[in-house]
């Protein structure tokens, strides 16, 4: 479980975040929603050091993080796998390379047992084959889902997603989220999304939180979507006219 | 504010090396870049180091000979300050130069693509001391490769101060070999190597403190690139002279 207290982040003037207080629970896939700008990312780099707050703090389980030093903060870091906004694949490797990348560098692995693991998340996010491919030569989804190989390959307990599946069509969205969920369940492991995906909210938000001007707009879970009554959320979620009208029929109005 | 500004991007370059500074997490893969980057500086830049000794010795030899028309020090001397010239100053000191211009902007813009493109903040997700792989590797290459093409680099000056001095007639071959082996001092090569060392200290390490640090777009990777040959070039001449100074009294 990862908690923060009361995370306030600024770039000079700017106030991003003011006074973030939630937790991410283990064996959960947990939603950081809200409109582009909202300080999504910025929450979650936050939350695996890549920024310092302002103020506040962020507790993996029973540990302070920022109260670590260099080495311990590279303890934690060993057990969290993220997939970048962009993917941040190393475009001068192969897949495989890639995925291979922190199995050279943190494990004495043979290069059989190595190549056997790869190939084990590969065939997990459906891409057998492509080992020998370049970053670049392959689609937006399968660079999304190699990523997502590669933060997997070392068994994390914490997974980070930035937005999974932004510039993806519906369908292959879909086969990430669940994707993620299942990965989530199967290992048991404290998983953070963040997505301003309204598909991706309906189909895997057990825990959500919504981000509007800095704070924690609403909070709950997918059930609890449809029926809430916060502006804020409904305007998020069901944003054109076509989609308040399918809410409200589906809430027989 | 320009005091302030040195002041600050120092105190950044020297935490930057202290973290560099710490055990490998796994050798086997620092053995492998430091390789790769051995081959890429050292075999890389073997040709233009090459290109630009055999005419700092021509030109040294050639120059030379014409300041000593009409006057009475032997022809032999044009030897003796080929070789002097070229081991003392101008062997580490240019070869540096150029490769603060070829590896240096080359490494400045490698580190800084990775950062913008967040390879770095991967890596440092998985838990890799992004300063030490990224920097160690290429510093210690350089230490390596950049004294022993500095020492071919002299070797191939003088030969060019041989080629432009015997056939064209300027003097008999003998005469040249003799100069060669005129006052020979060998802390001079002992300085060539301690310049050597230091200029591809500063060259590497400035080059990836300018790419490391690196923030915005393609323009700011431009202005890094452009800035690691800049200062680089500064440094190594501002350490030539200290290096000068300190090792000649
Ligand atoms: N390094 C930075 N320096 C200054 N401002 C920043 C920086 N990073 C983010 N911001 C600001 O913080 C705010 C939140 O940005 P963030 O990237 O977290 O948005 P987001 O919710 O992830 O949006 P998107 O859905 O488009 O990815 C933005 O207004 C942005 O301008
Ligand atoms: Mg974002």
């Amino acid at each position: 479980m990862i908690r923060t207290k009361d995370i306030f982040k600024s770039f000079d003037e700017k106030e991003v975040l003011k006074g973030i207080t939630t937790e991410f629970y283990k064996g959960k896939t947990n939603l950081i929603i809200g409109r582009s700008g909202a300080g999504k990312t910025v929450l979650l780099k936050l939350l695996v050091g890549l920024l310092q707050p302002t103020s506040g703090e962020v507790w993996y389980d029973d540990t302070n993080f920022f109260s670590l030093n260099k080495k311990e903060v590279r303890a934690i870091r060993m057990q969290v796998g993220m997939l970048f906004q962009a993917s941040a694949l190393f475009d001068s490797m192969t897949v495989e390379e890639n995925i291979r990348f922190p199995l050279d560098m943190f494990t004495n692995m043979t290069y059989k047992e190595k190549r056997k693991q790869v190939d084990s998340c590969l065939e997990r996010v459906s891409l057998s084959g492509v080992n020998d491919s370049f970053p670049s030569e392959i689609s937006g989804g399968m660079q999304k889902r190699v990523g997502i190989a590669r933060a997997i390959v070392l068994n994390p307990r914490y997974l980070f997603c930035d937005e999974p599946n932004s510039g993806l069509d519906p369908k292959t969205s879909i086969v990430i989220d669940e994707l993620i969920l299942d990965i989530t369940k199967e290992k048991n492991i404290t998983t953070v999304i963040n997505t301003h995906d309204m598909n991706s909210v309906m189909e895997i938000g057990e825990n959500i939180i919504l981000l509007y001007q800095g704070e924690i707009a609403w909070r709950g879970h997918r059930g609890e979507v449809l029926e809430s009554d916060n502006e804020i959320l409904q305007d998020f979620i069901f944003a054109s006219p076509f989609l308040q009208r399918l809410r409200e029929s589906a809430l027989g109005k | 504010m320009f005091l302030k500004n040195i002041l600050y991007h120092f105190g950044r370059y020297v935490m930057m090396l202290g973290t560099a500074i710490s055990r490998p997490e796994k050798v086997s893969m620092y053995y492998k870049e430091t390789m790769r980057q051995m081959n890429d500086i050292g075999i890389g830049s073997l040709f233009i180091v090459g290109l630009i000794a055999i005419f700092i010795g021509a030109v040294t030899a050639v120059q030379f000979s014409y300041q000593l028309d009409g006057t009475l020090v032997p022809v032999y001397y044009i030897g003796y300050v080929v070789r002097d010239m070229t081991i003392i100053e101008l062997a580490p000191t240019f070869t540096c130069l150029v490769l603060a211009g070829k590896v240096g902007s080359n490494i400045a813009s490698e580190i800084g693509g990775m950062r913008q493109k967040e390879h770095i903040d991967a890596m440092e997700i998985m838990g890799v001391n992004t300063a030490a792989y990224l920097i160690m590797p290429k510093v210690i290459a350089a230490l390596v490769v950049i004294p022993m093409l500095v020492a071919v680099g002299a070797f191939i000056s003088i030969i060019g101060g041989y080629l432009a001095s015997v056939p064209t007639g300027v003097m008999a071959d003998a005469d040249y070999i003799k100069g060669l082996r005129s006052f020979f001092d060998p802390f001079n090569v002992t300085m060539m190597f301690i310049k050597a060392v230091v200029f591809a200290f500063i060259l590497t390490t400035v080059s990836c403190y300018q790419g490391y640090h690196v923030r915005g777009g393609s323009i700011e990777l431009g202005q890094a690139s452009t800035n690691a040959v800049v200062f680089s070039d500064i440094l190594i001449l501002v350490a030539d002279y200290l290096l000068a100074v300190i090792l000649t009294s």
